[in-house]
């Protein structure tokens, strides 16, 4: 059959057959490999044993051949006793067809002995061989999970070191956030300071108001501190836990009120 | 054998029919390979019917590999080409 039908089924089992070969995990491979090897050696201890089941046999033979040459050679001898020489010389002449058969097997014996030590030492070969592979077998089958598990180790450390790398940028971009913010507040306030910029909320004061509110202010400490010596000369006790709880207070609120930028 | 008509499923065939399928089969080569639109149409049919009539319609759930393989009644001489050369049906 050579037509479109054949043709066509050859090109898909070839492709499913490269498709498997993509799919195929090494380690069962090796275990498929190691099985083959095991028949294979199977196979030549069969044929050990088959040659010297046939050894056996010609032995016998030989053993069977030899009594009947031996049986012929007495039957000759009495024969010559008796004086028929006729008959002696009939028993030796097929004793010596035997003998002919005798020294045949001999040489099929020796043949197959041959065969056997060969194929014994071929086997032991094999043998040794098998035992070796199903090491090697072991050790890359071991090195080759410790790989797989090595790789996928390795791709969860990508995946997280690319996670981290993300957590990494975003602080990056925040504290870069802030920076801009911060030296953006700070060229405003020295701009509105200088008056390059004009503070449109209204609340900026000219210079002569700040020296006004930096007098009145002065007054003002002036004015408290004059009242707490007074306090104080009068020897009151509650106006000392009444400093105490304002400081206590002021250290609670410090936090609150100090802008902080932290990284963490 | 099993014979897998593509986009239609797959039957079962006795090995006696193949001395008949194989005449239009190599027929459908011939006409093939000559570029004979026409001829290639009837003689595709042709053989896609005689398989319908003698095959046995495996059911769709069953996983027997196709030993051979038909194209679809609708492909055209030039798909059925391009199917059988280097690149094969499945590219890559």
């Amino acid at each position: 059959m050579s037509g479109v039908m054949k043709r066509m089924g050859m090109i898909f089992r070839a492709k499913a057959n490269k498709a498997l070969d993509r799919a195929e995990d090494p380690r069962e491979t090796l275990d498929y490999s190691y099985q083959k090897q095991l028949e294979l050696l199977q196979k030549v201890r069969r044929g050990v044993a088959d040659v010297a089941t046939s050894r056996k046999r010609l032995e016998l033979q030989l053993n069977q051949l030899q009594k009947q040459s031996s049986t012929l050679e007495d039957q000759g001898r009495k024969a010559l006793a008796l004086g028929r020489e006729d008959l002696a010389r009939e028993a030796l002449s097929r004793r010596a067809a035997l003998q002919q058969q005798v020294s045949d097997l001999e040489v099929q014996h020796q043949t197959l002995q041959g065969e056997e030590e060969k194929l014994t030492l071929a086997a032991q070969r094999l043998q040794a061989k098998v035992d070796a592979f199903r090491t090697k077998k072991e050790t890359i089958k071991a090195t080759y999970t410790a790989a797989e598990a090595q790789t996928r180790i390795g791709e969860a450390f990508s995946g997280i070191s690319e996670e981290m790398g993300d957590v990494g940028m975003a602080i990056q971009r925040a504290e870069d956030k802030t920076a801009t913010l911060q030296a953006r507040a700070g060229a405003i306030d020295e701009l509105l300071a200088s008056g390059a910029l004009d503070d449109s909320s209204g609340l900026a004061k000219d210079d002569i108001q700040s020296e006004l509110d930096r007098l009145s202010g002065g007054t003002d400490v002036e004015l408290e501190l004059q009242r707490m010596k007074a306090e104080l000369a009068g020897g009151s006790s509650t106006s000392q836990q009444a400093i105490e709880g304002g400081q206590g207070q002021s250290q609670q609120l410090q936090p609150r009120d100090t802008p902080r930028f932290d990284k963490q | 054998m099993i014979v897998r008509i593509m986009g239609e499923g797959q039957v079962k065939l006795a090995d006696s029919h193949f001395t008949e399928l194989n005449k239009l089969d190599d027929e459908l080569l011939e006409e093939m390979e000559s570029g004979d639109e026409s001829g290639f149409r009837r003689t595709l049919h042709a053989l896609l019917d005689k398989v319908r009539e003698l095959g046995e319609p495996l059911p769709d759930d069953a996983l027997e590999p196709s030993e051979l393989i038909l194209p679809a009644p609708d492909a055209t001489l030039d798909e059925v080409r391009s199917m059988l050369s280097d690149d094969g049906l499945i590219p890559g």
